[in-house]
């Protein structure tokens, strides 16, 4: 522990952390950390909205301007990233965990995750933004 | 000698942190199976099929007057919340190194898992739908 706390010291962890050599499997690493710490925050600002329905119908609808504003529409997008990279990889890690013969196969099963995310990411962006260019 | 304290049996069940990480371990893999079901499910409904510049009061309490859509969002609360601040404990492990601070930080997420999950639960299930729904704007 007290050499994990000098790293931290000294060194600034997010540019230490995208030099270390673990390429594929340590990038993914780094992102499942982000995206799961982002949808948690999303997760509590959702509870605390939907909260406010108790409120009464024109409270509630008056703060939605907070969801469909063009702003938020992009945010959304990034909220659809975070969420399917976290689900993908996060099936991965299990996968690998149960099975383990098939950590020899990590970059080619993160490139799978690449595959699947990119299609589907394109799809939500334009449903997304295509209301703000109509 | 099997069961002896120190046989080899033995010192290899003993687990770092207890049984409460083995537990932690599984419920992070098996929670996070059940959300790719019903999280992204939720999201792929709520954002592509139905679109949040459709969603206003009405849509969310008529959702709610079928008590199978409560019985969902409760489980998605309970599951994605428990799912997130378990990871949040996790990060806090990483990066916050001073004991203090750790058992303060991770009061102050504990007591946030508390009072979120007691937010979310309460409208869930007491949220009345008003009698005037189909009159709304």
């Amino acid at each position: 522990m007290t050499e994990l706390r000098t790293v931290y010291r000294r060194g600034r962890p997010v540019l230490e952390g995208l030099r270390y050599r673990g390429r594929e499997g340590f990038y993914t690493w780094i992102l499942h950390r982000a995206t799961g710490l982002g949808v948690l925050f999303f997760l509590l600002l959702h509870i605390f909205d939907i909260f406010l329905i108790g409120f009464g119908a024109e409270t509630f609808n008056s703060l939605l301007v907070i969801y469909t504003a063009p702003w938020a529409r992009i945010m959304e997008v990034f909220l659809l990233f975070g969420l399917l990279f976290h689900a993908l990889n996060g099936l991965r890690i299990i996968v690998q965990d149960f099975v383990p013969g098939l950590w020899r196969y990590e970059r080619q099963l993160i490139w799978v995750e690449v595959v699947v995310l990119l299609p589907i990411l394109a799809w939500g962006t334009y449903v997304f933004l295509s209301p703000l260019f109509s | 000698m099997s069961g002896q304290p120190g046989s080899a049996r033995n010192r290899r069940r003993r687990l770092p942190g207890g049984k409460f990480e083995l537990y932690s371990w599984l419920f992070m893999r098996v929670s996070g199976v059940v959300l790719l079901g019903i999280a992204v499910f939720h999201l792929f409904w709520m954002h592509m099929v139905i679109g949040v510049e459709n969603i206003d009061f009405s849509v969310v309490a008529g959702r709610w007057e079928n008590p199978l859509w409560r019985l969902y969002d409760l489980l998605l609360l309970a599951f994605a919340l428990t799912h997130g601040m378990s990871g949040l404990r996790l990060a806090i492990d990483d990066y916050v190194h001073r004991p203090g601070w750790r058992v303060a930080a991770k009061s102050v997420a504990f007591l946030a898992y508390v009072l979120f999950l007691g937010m979310g639960a309460y409208i869930i299930v007491a949220f009345q739908t008003p009698p005037d729904l189909a009159s709304l704007p």
